[in-house]
């Protein structure tokens, strides 16, 4: 259903580029609501079904955060290298996108602090330890020992409180790096919570 | 008012992370959808777009052995055998407005930063569904129509000539990817 044949297909060229229209392929999925089908919300059933999963959320949060604590343990064992590197950045750009639906706001602010790290510090080898124990241990403490700190505000001011430390490393160590200041000094655009 | 028979759709989902393709997975079908087919890197996901060809792909940024980024670029060849034309939603954790904008420069069609939410991801599949929009070639790109707004005064090297008609009434992608839906 999603490809239209090519004679539906209108292309009009100009000296510069191409414009290519066709038929949407998807109209006949949309159907007018009658008023009688209006309470049947398909956002709230998916909202339903996504809070039947949530007896899961800390089993998942878990083996996202065992797997991060891996991944630093091996570059503590044996030093970076390039798919270790990858490795602890995937782990923590995952906790930085799943946390909060798995209930766990502060361990994501906190991954996402740690990705700017990772993603922004000139040489990861020169980085203070401490900068990466903090924010693994930190994560890991909300999750592991005590699930009740993150729905109070210490979880979220230890959360603020790194990412300040994270910033004020990274505005340093990048000082001469314009293109990165930029990047670190933006607005995120991502859902406010 | 207008809703989706997500029956009739069929979903390519691909993320690394097998907690967030069971979220996904959840949502889809509770929307109604019933073909919804799972890849867990971009490879995999492109032999699954060739041989399922989904209407609707939702793909993760960053994933094993080429990424959501790649995979866009792979689907848009102009001259590929498949449907270079499927919507593309790019549902990532990453949250810089750069990254929005190099998912638009490779085709990507909607971009939902995460967290995810069932209305957010409602919307951008009633957005692609409703308002595709017309897609354009030059030398260097092949996609949706990246433009949003008409800016005579630009005369930047991407600059297109020829055309009277050059409002797209709509949000910019950065827009949309910082609302809360």
């Amino acid at each position: 259903m999603a490809k239209n044949s090519a004679r539906d297909i209108e292309v009009t060229a100009f000296a510069t580029h191409q414009i290519i229209t066709q038929p949407n392929p998807l109209r006949k999925v949309l159907r007018r609501v009658d008023e009688k089908d209006r309470d049947d919300d398909p956002v709230a059933r998916a909202e339903q079904a996504l809070a039947s999963l949530s007896g899961e959320f800390k089993a998942w949060m878990t083996t996202e955060v065992n797997r991060l604590s891996a991944a630093y343990v091996a570059i503590r064992n044996d030093g970076f290298t390039k798919e270790r590197r990858d490795e602890l950045f995937h782990a923590a750009h995952d906790i930085k996108g799943d946390a909060v639906t798995f209930g766990y706001p502060a361990a994501a602010g906190i991954a996402e602090s740690l990705c700017r790290v990772i993603e922004h510090a000139p040489d990861l080898e020169r980085v203070p330890a401490e900068l990466f124990t903090h924010h693994i241990n930190a994560i890991l403490a909300i999750v592991h020992e005590n699930t009740k700190l993150d729905s109070i505000s210490v979880s979220a001011e230890l959360s603020r409180r790194l990412r300040k430390v994270a910033d004020d490393y990274l505005t340093q160590v990048n000082r001469d790096r314009p293109e990165h200041l930029e990047v670190i000094l933006a607005p995120s655009i991502a859902p406010a919570e | 008012m207008f809703r989706i028979d997500f029956n009739k759709l069929r979903f390519l989902v691909c993320d690394d992370n097998p907690h967030m393709r069971r979220i996904l997975r959840t949502l889809l079908h509770s929307f109604g959808a019933r073909e919804v087919y799972e890849a867990e890197d971009g490879a995999t996901a492109l032999e699954m777009y060739s041989h399922y060809v989904p209407d609707i792909v939702i793909t993760d940024w960053a994933m094993p052995i080429f990424d959501g980024l790649e995979l866009a670029q792979m689907i848009r060849q102009p001259e590929s055998k498949g449907n270079p034309y499927a919507p593309i939603i790019m549902l990532t954790g990453h949250s810089e407005k750069r990254r929005v904008t190099v998912a638009r420069d490779a085709g990507v069609t909607e971009f939902l930063a995460k967290p995810i939410s069932a209305k957010g991801l409602y919307q951008r599949i009633l957005n692609v569904v409703a308002n595709p929009r017309p897609f354009i070639k030059t030398k260097t790109y092949f996609g949706p129509d990246r433009r949003r707004n008409t800016n005579s005064a630009y005369m930047g090297p991407e600059r297109r000539v020829g055309e009277k008609h050059e409002v797209l009434q709509q949000p910019s992608l950065l827009d949309k990817a910082r609302s809360t839906i």
